[in-house]
């Protein structure tokens, strides 16, 4: 499984790396959402600062959803089998799936970190906080997202049944994730439950990954 | 028959449960004649929360279990889903019209309301699954994936907002120390309640597993048809022959 897993991951990382197409596409539209937000907020920075770690993670979770389109569309037309054809276990599969988007949304993230501080003046507290935030939210959202994606991969509406799937399923990482943030914003705030949550979210999501891949992949 | 005597026994409890629950339980001290929606909200929130999502949850638990793989699961996982839809929907509604007069608000930010809010929107999802045509088998592993997808989130859903915000009452029967905050009348009239939008939950599953069933039916029914005018096609002049 690890084996295969690491394979995967390899491989669609070697893909972005030659394509660039999260980097130069998906980055750039979640700095863009930033902006936008910034417009629909008004130019004074108060309000800015109070919604800065929500427009964080649902910068986040667009970005996601677009990272997570992609994978699968790597996969789509005539590879579409090619992945199960090569007798690779599913849950490596699944792995590796969601390892590849944990890493390229952990790149994006460190982009949207410096978009939130240089745009609307946020000053992280604990980094430490906010690093485990983004790494345990990231995990759950690449592996509700993968499921999801696979769950919706081939299917003709699958552009827009994605977004409707995933956002309400990933929820509780846009709230504790921002309950996180605003906790190493400001200091003083109970960070522990929200980090607990993001945690137990991502714990969950793999496992349930791992025992059903198999079949879902067998559902396209 | 046994869907008759269902339907007919929630009709008189929900019959018994208005004429209780209107004319002769007392008005509430505090919330006046409001309260009377306590004996249609918290019956159609149980079994929407509860009864439905949960039965839907097992059946698709069931089909996805090779040994008792079988159509009937799916079809009873696909109607307690589509029942699960409205009985949500009908929570938020009456939940609503209880909310404005009592806390001055069509909508909070409540933990159980934005808990069901999302439940509607998930539940909507998966109905969205089975409307993309794909042969049977494909469907119910798709919507059977999709549920337990979904079952896991929703405990996750719940405590995380409830950690967020809360400002709904909390349970009045199923409390944490078992000690029901509601007497006498009021509390049978609530009791009948349950069992009347139960018996009627039961009864329209019933009905709507009887209409997925006719569906398959005449989907195959239909398949063979067009099989045998196919056939016919070529074979006039082989009938000729014979008679």
């Amino acid at each position: 499984m690890w084996r295969d897993a690491l394979l995967v991951a390899g491989k669609d990382l070697r893909i972005e790396l030659r394509s660039r197409v999260v980097l130069n596409q998906v980055g750039p539209f979640g700095v863009l959402v930033l902006v936008l937000f910034a417009f629909a907020l008004g130019p004074a920075p108060a309000p800015m600062l109070q919604a800065a770690p929500g427009l964080f993670w649902v910068a986040v979770l667009f970005a996601g959803l677009l990272a997570v389109q992609r994978s699968f569309a790597l996969e789509s037309g005539d590879r579409g089998d090619g992945l199960r054809l090569a007798g690779l276990d599913p849950a490596g599969i699944f792995l590796g799936k969601a390892a590849a988007v944990v890493a390229e949304l952990a790149v994006l993230e460190v982009l949207l970190g410096a978009g939130v501080v240089l745009f609307y003046g946020a000053r992280l507290h604990s980094v430490g906080v906010v690093a485990a935030a983004c790494l345990a939210g990231t995990l759950g959202v690449a592996a509700t997202g993968i499921l999801y994606g696979a769950l919706s991969s081939g299917l003709r509406v699958r552009e827009t049944l994605l977004p409707f799937l995933l956002l309400p399923a990933v929820a509780p990482i846009l709230l504790a994730g921002t309950r996180a943030w605003q906790a190493a914003m400001s200091g003083g705030q109970p960070v522990w439950p929200w980090l607990v949550t993001l945690s137990v979210f991502a714990v969950v999501y793999l496992a349930l990954g791992v025992l059903i891949f198999g079949p879902l992949q067998e559902s396209t | 028959m046994t869907v008759r005597i269902l339907g007919i026994s929630s009709l008189v409890t929900l019959a018994l449960t208005v004429w209780l629950g209107i004319w002769v339980t007392p008005p509430d001290r505090v919330q006046g004649d409001l309260v009377r929606l306590v004996y249609i909200h918290p019956p159609i929130a149980w079994v929407a929360l509860y009864l439905a999502t949960g039965i839907a949850t097992l059946a698709s638990l069931a089909w996805l279990w090779s040994r008792s793989r079988s159509p009937y699961w799916d079809r009873l996982a696909a109607s307690s889903i589509e029942v699960a839809v409205v009985f949500t929907a009908l929570t938020l509604v009456t939940g609503s019209i209880w909310g404005r007069p009592t806390w001055g608000v069509w909508w909070a930010w409540d933990a159980r309301l934005t808990t069901t809010a999302l439940l509607l929107v998930v539940l909507l999802g998966i109905l969205a699954i089975r409307r993309i045509p794909a042969d049977p088998e494909t469907r119910a592993r798709r919507s059977a994936l999709a549920v337990i997808i979904a079952a896991v989130d929703v405990p996750i859903i719940h405590f995380s907002v409830v950690w967020w915000k809360t400002l709904h009452q909390s349970a009045t029967v199923l409390n944490a120390n078992l000690q029901p905050t509601i007497h006498g009348s009021m509390a049978w009239t609530l009791l009948l309640g349950f069992v009347a939008v139960t018996l009627l939950f039961f009864w329209m599953l019933a009905m709507r597993m009887r209409i997925e069933r006719l569906t398959d039916a005449l989907e195959g029914a239909e398949l063979t048809d067009a099989l045998e005018e196919r056939w016919a096609e070529g074979a006039p002049e082989v009938e000729g022959v014979a008679r």
